[in-house]
């Protein structure tokens, strides 16, 4: 059974009189462990689809199915709950929160989302942060560390509430060739470690070739499905 | 709780100069309120303890139609004998008056042989006086604090312009309720300092020989001045003791006696009102600067972190947490705010009350103000401060938790 199924997937954009279709009927499905990759141009509704797959959006017509919910059924309160149990999110721009130290912005999700015994807690993230190398650095703030180190802190709250996917919306694009390839690596790390499913756009060619899977993207139209080790799929 | 705490403590140290000058702001409000209030809250206090513990008693019953008239002072408006003894009886009974006196009031000619002038004077029964207006044997400037028959207390203003001196003999005349003319002979045996209000330059002499001066058979009195035990309860008092009075009526069927307490006999009640009518304002000032500051404060902080707030919604946060988290905010602003200028407010008490506040009020000169901030007025200005702090980051709180994460992670 597919963790994500999407069916007919369009997405329309209102900008005064003129409608604007980023996403034009896209079907496909993920499994539960996949290692996915959205790639294209800028404007190729990477983003778009990502926000839709995330539950921050809805689209104007489709189905998506999330881990067995009709996540398009789901009102604000019940998205982000929703998102909170099942979700995790890396962010082109890492997004930690700025007043709290590397252990904290871990700690976040299970603490303000879960709330999340404090033993277990503590555990929990003490474990991510060896996991993701930067158990030393757990009492910085993140204006502390570098981009790399940010992407990996990151990656360890994306991972915290065991989510059975995470999004990653082009997470190496502010990051060094070498940071970006080790940010993937930890990426697949903790896929083969925890069997969570990771899906991640970009348009760097350098990591493009990571992914398992790989949805070529183009207007807004679903243009290839390559897996690796497979032939093409147009 | 603890963490939405620890979170909203960080944001407000994130911009200290900021919240720095909210918190002074608020704090300068609590402190300029708490110290008005304490000033003119003492003051009010004081000068209405003055003016019921030394003259008027908290509560005065006198027969209906005498007050209207109380500038004569009418001896036709006496109440009937028995009249008076059941008034006895009941404000025996009530648990709630300390003391009672009765008093004959009147005026007449005041000689001392070479001089004479107008005198009002209060017949009382010194014992039962002095229970019901404390601060009356305070006012005796010199002389004997104890009233004796065949003694008289002159009010120090006519004991000046006379010569008058502890021990010299005058003479009070009066006319009677029939018209005739009796007069009395007296030692002055105290001087009395003047008090602001009704009855404050009046002299006193035992009700015995006011009896005697007026010729009255039978003990008759003008007025009942009642002091009750607890003052906060005036109102409750007053309405208890009107309807154990509305069996008391004449052959006409209408009530005989009518009750007043301090508040509709002396002017100084509406100085008191404007007094509270003031405070009202400042502290309708003080709402305005916390509202502002805070709102504006709030925003501020809304505005800045649009994206994180993107984040947190995006990670799953819900809209109540959000919500949480900046209200949390401005309660810790408000609390700040509000404990620091109750300290500094209370520091500036203790200072004004080390250092000395004198004024004077009326013919009552160099009154040293004892300040004090009631634990209920520092409750009730921290609560409104806190209360409106919340208030005033609710709107912006609320804009934080509505917003879509989607739109929120796009701000730039």
């Amino acid at each position: 059974m597919s963790l994500v199924l999407a069916e007919n997937l369009t997405k329309d954009y209102h900008t005064g009189e003129v409608v604007v279709r980023a996403l034009k009927g896209l079907s496909f499905g993920i499994e539960p462990g996949s290692f996915v990759s959205f790639v294209g141009p800028s404007g190729s509704g990477k983003t778009t689809l990502l926000n839709l797959i995330g539950c921050l959006d809805k689209p104007t017509e489709g189905t998506l199915i999330i881990a067995g919910t009709n996540v398009l059924s789901l009102d604000r309160k019940a998205s982000a709950s929703f998102r909170g149990r099942h979700l995790g999110f890396i962010f082109q721009d890492f997004n930690l929160i700025p007043v709290l130290t590397v252990f904290e912005n871990i700690e976040y999700p299970l603490l303000m989302v879960q709330s999340m015994p404090a033993r277990e807690r503590k555990d929990r993230v003490m474990s991510l942060l060896r996991a993701v190398g930067m158990a030393e650095q757990k009492g910085k703030y993140p204006d502390q560390i570098s981009g790399g180190q940010k992407q990996r802190v990151a990656v360890a709250r994306a991972l915290v509430t065991d989510p059975e996917l995470v999004l990653a919306d082009e997470p190496t694009a502010n990051l060094d060739s070498k940071t970006a390839y080790t940010v993937i690596e930890l990426m697949k790390k903790m896929r083969d470690e925890r069997k969570t499913t990771f899906i991640f756009s970009t348009h760097d060619p350098r990591i493009v070739g990571e992914a398992e899977i790989i949805y070529s993207l183009a207007d807004g139209e679903l243009k290839g499905r390559q897996v690796k080790g497979a032939e093409n799929h147009g | 709780m603890g963490n939405i705490f620890k979170i909203a403590v960080r944001n407000l140290l994130r911009y200290k100069r900021r919240t720095l000058l909210t918190i002074s702001l608020i704090t300068i409000g609590v402190v300029f309120v708490l110290v008005f209030i304490s000033i003119t809250g003492s003051f009010k206090s004081m000068i209405i303890g003055q003016i019921t513990d030394s003259m008027l008693g908290h509560v005065q019953v006198h027969r209906r139609g005498y007050v209207a008239s109380i500038d004569n002072l009418p001896l036709n408006l006496n109440p009937p004998a028995p009249a008076v003894r059941k008034l006895e009886n009941i404000l025996r009974d009530l648990p709630e008056v300390e003391a009672y006196s009765p008093r004959i009031k009147f005026g007449g000619m005041f000689s001392n042989f070479t001089e004479t002038t107008n005198i009002r004077l209060n017949g009382v029964y010194p014992e039962q006086e002095f229970r019901t207006v404390p601060l009356l044997p305070a006012r005796i400037k010199t002389g004997s604090k104890n009233l004796k028959k065949g003694e008289i207390w002159v009010p120090e203003l006519l004991a000046r312009g006379m010569g008058l001196k502890i021990g010299d003999p005058v003479v009070v005349v009066a006319t009677n309720k029939d018209g005739s003319v009796n007069g009395k002979q007296f030692i002055v045996s105290g001087i009395l300092e003047s008090a602001t209000g009704p009855g404050g330059r009046d002299g006193y002499i035992h009700l015995q020989d006011a009896l005697e001066v007026l010729r009255l058979p039978e003990i008759e009195i003008g007025e009942m001045a009642i002091r009750i035990r607890n003052f906060n309860k005036l109102t409750e008092f007053t309405q208890k003791l009107e309807e154990s009075l509305t069996k008391q009526v004449n052959p006409q069927g209408q009530p005989i006696f009518e009750v007043h307490s301090w508040e509709q006999l002396s002017p100084f009640y509406n100085i008191a009102r404007m007094i509270e009518v003031m405070t009202f304002f400042i502290k309708l000032m003080l709402i305005a600067v916390v509202l502002i500051s805070i709102m504006n404060v709030m925003i501020m902080a809304v505005y800045e972190r649009i994206r994180e707030i993107g984040t947190i919604a995006a990670i799953g946060t819900l809209p109540g947490k959000i919500l949480s988290l900046f209200v949390m905010e401005g309660f810790c602003l408000g609390v700040i705010g509000a404990v620091t200028g109750s300290l500094i407010g209370l520091i500036i008490v203790l200072i004004l009350n080390f250092v000395g506040l004198r004024f004077d009020f009326g013919m009552q000169k160099d009154l040293v103000l004892a300040a004090t901030i009631a634990f209920r007025d520092l409750i009730v200005t921290s609560g409104i401060v806190i209360l409106v702090a919340v208030i005033a980051s609710l709107q912006p709180a609320l804009k934080a938790s509505r917003m879509e994460p989607i739109k929120a992670l796009r701000h730039v």
